[in-house]
């Protein structure tokens, strides 16, 4: 596999990693079984840190959108330090996109992080069920 | 409450001198003059320097002009930082005017993102409203807003037209009064004494038990070292928009008159200057 080769991986597959199910199976599943791991970041701030900032790496669950290829692998843990540059680096290998192609990152569904902001702050700020939610598309998709 | 509304034209209207000089290096025809401008402090180095660009490639041969970016006392400036933070994060407390100095060649690719045009600027300058709202507002309020909004707030800070870009900012600033703030306050700090990026977590306004949060209960929170007395002195300096503001004022306030155009309080943790 493409990651093998390569020096920075950005992430690692996941042991539980839902290969084959489509878009929303593996969403629903996720959910019910992080449930107990990570309060959602919806509390005061005060108490959701403690269990966050324990996690070294992220569970990062990512989506396509529109007529992007989907990653085969859909959910990876990834370190908090990793950037959003590097991850897109990673999944144009992963995806055997060019070069020249572009890959944009949305959080939320609403805004394309910079690509200099780690994973592990987007997660505190927009993480929920244990997990940050990305969506990935080749061209534009919000805004 | 005027006097409210005069805070949002100060800020908006902060201006550092500036003094741009070519980078040694850099071949050249002639010898290059600094050129010197007032730089809006809630702006983007690359949105309001065309005028430095064009007067260094006077001097220089075309094939030698590649992407500009700047750089202070060995420190490429992130051109995707606002002018203000960069300036209060890197040089305060030193003799005016600020002194950048200028490349083209040799593009740091380790510490500054691309800039090939204006859209790329816009993009991220709306790209932060958009974060910064679903942490106010879970992105209602950008949402409910038609494209042409938000090309007026991109336009009104091109254009340097405060009345234009606050028409619609105001909507961003909101909240339903049963809240008395925003779901969550849209913050970054960054610390002069570290390499690590800049400090971003959920903080309420308001405190579980109904008292407002001020900068800093913010700052206990989240940068602890920020607020450490030791022997009875304060050894840094918590910098917004050129100024210190008091620890107890509260953050919701802060959110709404000091945020910068991207509708994020951008605070800069310095080393308080020891004479």
């Amino acid at each position: 596999m493409a990651e093998v080769e390569e020096q920075p991986v950005p992430a690692s597959p996941q042991s539980e990693e839902r290969s084959e199910a489509g878009e929303e199976a593996p969403d629903g599943g996720a959910v019910a079984a992080a449930a107990d791991a990570v309060p959602p970041p919806a509390g005061s701030p005060g108490t959701e840190e403690a269990a966050g900032d324990m996690k070294k790496k992220i569970d990062v669950l990512l989506k396509a959108v529109g007529d992007t290829p989907i990653m085969k692998t859909k959910k990876w843990a990834v370190e908090r330090t990793r950037t959003i540059q590097s991850l897109v680096d990673f999944m144009k290998k992963f995806l055997k996109l060019m070069a020249s192609e572009q890959l944009f990152i949305y959080v939320n569904q609403s805004f394309a992080p910079s690509p200099d902001q780690e994973i592990g702050t987007l997660y505190e700020c927009f993480g929920s069920d244990g997990k940050l939610v990305l969506h990935y598309c080749k061209t534009q998709a919000w805004g | 409450m005027t006097d409210d509304k005069d805070v949002l034209r100060d800020v908006w209207f902060g201006r550092i001198p500036t003094c741009f000089t070519l980078y040694q290096d850099e071949i050249t025809e002639r010898e290059a003059e600094p050129y010197y401008l007032l730089l809006p402090r809630i702006s983007y180095l690359t949105l309001v320097t065309d005028k430095v660009k064009k007067h260094f490639q006077k001097v220089m041969r075309q094939e030698e002009v590649n992407e500009i970016w700047f750089e202070y006392e060995g420190t490429p400036l992130k051109w995707h930082y606002p002018i203000g933070l960069l300036f209060d994060l890197h040089a305060s407390n030193t003799a005016l005017p600020w002194s950048i100095t200028v490349h083209f060649k040799n593009f740091p690719e380790k510490d500054l993102l691309h800039c090939h045009s204006k859209d790329v600027i816009e993009a991220h300058f709306m790209a932060s409203i958009k974060e910064a709202d679903a942490l106010k507002h879970k992105s209602q309020v950008i949402n409910e807003m038609q494209k042409k909004d938000h090309k007026q707030l991109w336009m009104g800070l091109q254009n340097d037209k405060f009345e234009q870009f606050w028409a619609i900012n105001r909507k961003l600033m909101e909240y339903p009064t049963e809240d008395s703030g925003f779901r969550y306050i849209p913050f970054r700090i960054y610390q002069a004494t570290t390499e690590r990026p800049f400090i971003q977590k959920l903080f309420r306004p308001i405190a579980s038990g109904g008292q407002m949060h001020t900068l800093g209960d913010l700052l206990k929170d989240v940068c602890p070292s920020a607020v450490d007395h030791e022997d009875g002195e304060q050894k840094t300096q918590v910098m917004i928009h050129g100024i210190e503001p008091m620890l107890e004022t509260p953050i919701q306030w802060l959110s709404e008159h000091m945020s910068y155009p991207d509708n994020f309080l951008h605070i800069s943790i310095i080393p308080r200057p020891t004479d």
